[in-house]
């Protein structure tokens, strides 16, 4: 198991991927891409990407440029400026840092928690595990948006409103992160190892954090980047739970709130806060492919 | 030998059928109890966190919607039916439930459709194949928030904005998109659509690479062209992944929340209740109105059309399993078991 390789993605993966199946060399002749193919990705892949050159140009011009006439297609000069106005509109620099602060434990809290389930899940006996596998199951698809009401009372109760912990507990672990965990680490994980340990006399703790975690690392961290980026883009609970103290969607979002709405203000915010997400994008770009396709092994 | 026999199978049976590891000898009874207790603790933060945050709040939204309680009000006092008699007296909840249809529809079968296609084609040999894949991530990686806004000065009303520029190239007028009913619904489905189409393609894709080569080699000797064999042998061996993603669209179609709420510029959800999806509209009772007890009856009617669906889903996949005579935990131990004895 090569972690870091080309192949991240199938590591990652192998319930859905499969062990990577040697293509002939006939087929590969046969299933090239036409020119026509090209040409509708490279069009495809534009339209994607259209959208944040958008925010660039539009970012970095004067409103009046904007909807006098033709709308500029390349950047102007008013980047900063118009960053700097956003800047001085809403509090961005400690949005980001307080949703750092919020991704960052929910990556971590997710991939331990969810890892060490995970674990139990797929390796270990015990009674009720059917039963408890079960529920996690059956709650994958209830979207948690339908619980805001009761979890904002709960957090009032606990005093948490405005508090980053209120962000911070509901996303911790996720059932998904149970699931995913346990088929992965059922399918790394050969089950003579653990009973090798277990022959040799470590701990069940040691078992696990000398071999269960080094093992299934290429699964945690395809984990911990769909728990980054989803804490990050979460936008409905913080803007009810921290409005005071906004994590930086819900103060992006706010910057429009003001009575003249400027385009091109908004637009250099929302740079701001696309920026780190892309930059995650382009490094870890592998491994969330993988973790997409990876819910797909459930159907 | 023949007194014996029925002992040994039995024997047999048990030691197959028990899921539990083998009991060593070596290991002494002390760390047999630990071996069986770790579990739980292994489970137990799990569960502590889950059950406060996830499944308490999950059920204590029924209770609510059966109690008159108010954002900052007293406690609440039992209401019986009353949330749920509001409910379906009132005309909003008809328009969210409707809403929610319409764009849900006009979002996701664009979105699965072109999804399909794109995946057929990635599925090809090609050079940039890498970063073909990483542009398919970018819209799911981005956040709704920017993508909304972003979307919202390119969909502006004004002569300026950036469609209705392209529809003056073209000689048609511009369209003021927030106001309509319908090009709003559009302008909200064209940003849900950018931001799934990719996510779906790489599930279709993954779902590609498992059907198995031979039965493309077996039609294309058949002499099936490309297309043919897409519509034969690719779209077949899909059906599962395409429900799967169907039932994921559809949930998410009713979870609808950042791209209405921004585009239209509040809760209220437009003028002409354009906006007004279901979630929305919860929002909006339960925190802009501050009734609790009516946002819950919502949030609890939203929840029972999401079980509706998916058992629907376990249903049909059901169906599926009996149709190829082997169930899905099986076919997972199987594999599992394969990967160990290599």
């Amino acid at each position: 198991m090569s972690t870091g390789s080309v192949d991240d993605v199938r590591t990652a993966a192998p319930a859905l991927t499969g062990a990577p199946e040697p293509r002939t060399r006939k087929r590969r002749s046969e299933d090239a891409a036409g020119p026509l193919t090209y040409v509708v990705l490279g069009l495809t892949a534009a339209v994607f990407l259209f959208p944040f050159y958008y925010s660039l140009v539009a970012g970095s011009h004067s409103p009046s440029d904007l909807y006098d006439g033709t709308p500029p297609l390349l950047p102007g000069p008013q980047l900063f400026e118009n960053m700097r106005l956003a800047l001085e509109q809403a509090d961005l620099f400690a949005a980001l840092g307080r949703s750092l602060v919020v991704s960052l434990a929910v990556t971590a809290t997710t991939i331990f928690f969810c890892t060490l389930a995970g674990f139990a899940f797929a390796k270990c006996s015990f009674r009720g595990r059917n039963a408890l596998f079960g529920i996690t199951v059956a709650t994958l698809t209830i979207p948690p948006t339908l619980s805001i009401i009761p979890l904002y009372v709960v957090m009032s109760r606990l005093g948490l409103v405005n508090n980053l912990l209120s962000v911070i507990l509901p996303g911790a672990v996720t059932a998904f992160g149970v699931f995913f965990m346990r088929q992965y680490i059922s399918q790394a994980l050969p089950d003579e190892l653990i009973e090798a340990a277990r022959v040799d006399g470590a701990s069940m703790n040691r078992t696990v954090f000398s071999i269960v975690f080094p093992l299934a690392r290429p699964g945690m961290a395809v984990l911990g980047i769909l728990a980054f980026m989803a804490s990050w883009n979460d936008f409905l609970w913080p803007f009810i739970v921290v409005r005071q103290s906004p994590t930086i969607q819900v103060a992006v979002a706010g910057i429009g709130a003001g009575y003249t709405p400027d385009i091109s203000v908004i637009l250099a915010g929302t740079v701001i806060a696309t920026v780190p997400l892309l930059l995650v994008t382009a490094v870890f770009g592998k491994q969330i492919v993988g973790g997409i396709t990876a819910g797909a092994v459930k159907g | 030998m023949a007194v014996h026999a029925p002992t040994t199978t039995e024997v047999t049976r048990a030691g197959a059928g028990g899921d539990s590891p083998p009991s060593s000898a070596r290991s002494s009874r002390r760390s047999g109890r630990a071996y069986r207790n770790a579990p739980y603790a292994y489970i137990a933060p799990f569960f502590l966190l889950f059950g406060a945050f996830g499944l308490f709040p999950l059920l204590h939204t029924v209770w609510i919607s059966f109690h008159e309680y108010r954002l900052g009000g007293s406690s609440p006092t039992f209401a019986g039916w009353d949330n749920y008699a509001w409910l379906f007296q009132s005309e909003a909840f008809y328009n969210s439930l409707w809403k929610t249809l319409t764009i849900g529809i006009i979002s996701t079968v664009p979105q699965l459709l072109f999804a399909l296609g794109l995946a057929h084609l990635l599925n090809f040999n090609m050079k940039v194949r890498a970063f073909f894949r990483i542009s398919m991530i970018v819209p799911y990686a981005t956040s709704l928030v920017a993508a909304t806004l972003v979307f919202g000065s390119i969909f502006a009303n004004t002569a300026g904005g950036l469609v209705n520029v392209v529809l003056g190239v073209l000689g048609l007028d511009p369209i003021s998109w927030t106001t309509g009913n319908w090009t709003a619904q559009i302008a909200i489905a064209v940003i849900v659509t950018w931001h799934w189409t990719g996510y779906n393609a790489l599930i279709y894709l993954a779902g590609m690479q498992s059907i198995p080569k031979d039965l493309y080699e077996a039609a294309a000797i058949d002499g099936a062209s490309r297309f043919r064999q897409f519509l034969h042998v690719t779209i077949p061996g899909l059906r599962p992944t395409i429900l799967f993603t169907i039932v994921l669209s559809t949930i998410g179609a009713t979870q609808l929340f950042t791209e209405p709420f921004l585009f239209g510029n509040g809760a209220g959800g437009g003028a002409l209740g354009q906006y007004q999806v279901l979630t929305l509209f919860m929002y909006e009772t339960g925190f802009e109105v501050g009734r609790l007890g009516r946002a819950a009856a919502i949030a609890c009617v939203t929840l029972i059309i999401v079980i509706l669906l998916v058992l629907l889903n376990a249903g049909l996949a059901q169906l599926r399993t009996r149709d190829k005579g082997q169930p899905l935990l099986g076919r997972r131990s199987t594999a599992s078991t394969r990967k160990a004895a290599r």
